[in-house]
């Protein structure tokens, strides 16, 4: 594994974020955007732990970094989950151009 | 070309083919297991690295539980079966344009400035070094985002209950 240049491993994660990119922006179920959005959390993972192993193999920052990213990621997903699940409730739809009774 | 090598490749066309099927497929829940399969396949690729930690917490976390609750709230705000509406022209065309040249300007970036990068030879990372330092409380310790991003994960749960909590005047 030591023989793959690190540079195709970002192109790899580069690749991942446009992708995430590409989904949240053609998406309109809520749910889709915010699987589109947890692709692109991702790439930054796999960027950090990129970064770590082959520039800065005596620290663990990235590491760390990643376990926080998930961390974080998680309980965004969570709430982000109960928001949709509450929207459905009053709007029988989670569809994002539905939802505009706030909208001017 | 050795075996490390071919996993490697391997595993990244695996992960841009899910990837895209995830973001593209009109079934929902064949969008979620997509979504799945790229998400083993990031575990992989940290195995791969010498990453396991990593990996074991991508595997419990991603797989385990975020997928897991995206299926529960599919399951409970679809209606199963219904295909996704085709999306309109000029918004695909918007968010490929978009991404292509996102893509293609941040590979420009890089490969522009990259020599510039030195690269030092790739070292174990131990189980007991990750330990230590995530739980020390001296210079580069990580005792304290550890906690805050507990009180964080409280403070989510509690979150989610009042916000999906059914009171009587809405439900």
């Amino acid at each position: 594994m030591a023989e793959v240049p690190y540079q195709h491993i970002l192109f790899l994660s580069f690749a991942l974020f446009f992708i995430g990119v590409y989904g949240f922006f053609t998406r309109r179920n809520m749910i889709t955007m915010l699987m589109a959005v947890e692709l692109m959390l991702n790439s930054v993972n796999i960027n950090m732990v990129v970064f770590n192993k082959y520039l800065f193999p005596g620290e663990l920052e990235g590491l760390f970094f990643t376990l926080f990213i998930i961390t974080i990621a998680a309980a965004e997903a969570a709430i982000a989950i109960a928001i949709i699940i509450n929207i459905y409730r009053k709007f029988k739809t989670i569809d994002a151009e539905d939802v505009d009774s706030m909208k001017f | 070309m050795e075996t490390g090598k071919i996993i490697f490749y391997l595993i990244s066309i695996m992960i841009v083919i899910f990837g895209l099927l995830t973001v593209t497929t009109r079934k929902l829940f064949r969008s979620a297991i997509y979504l799945l399969f790229t998400l083993i396949n990031v575990a992989a690729l940290y195995f791969c690295l010498n990453y396991e930690f990593i990996a074991a917490v991508q595997i419990v976390v991603y797989v385990g539980g975020i997928i897991v609750l995206i299926l529960f709230s599919l399951f409970l705000t679809q209606q199963a079966g219904l295909d996704l509406p085709k999306p309109s022209f000029s918004r695909v065309a918007l968010a490929a344009s978009l991404s292509v040249f996102g893509f293609i300007f941040v590979f420009l970036l890089f490969y522009f400035s990259s020599s510039s990068l030195e690269v030092a030879g790739p070292v174990e990372v131990t189980m007991k070094a990750i330990g230590t330092q995530m739980l020390s409380f001296t210079k580069n310790g990580y005792v304290l985002p550890f906690e805050v991003v507990s009180i964080l994960l409280l403070a989510a749960m509690i979150g989610c209950i009042a916000i999906a909590f059914r009171t009587k005047e809405n439900g």
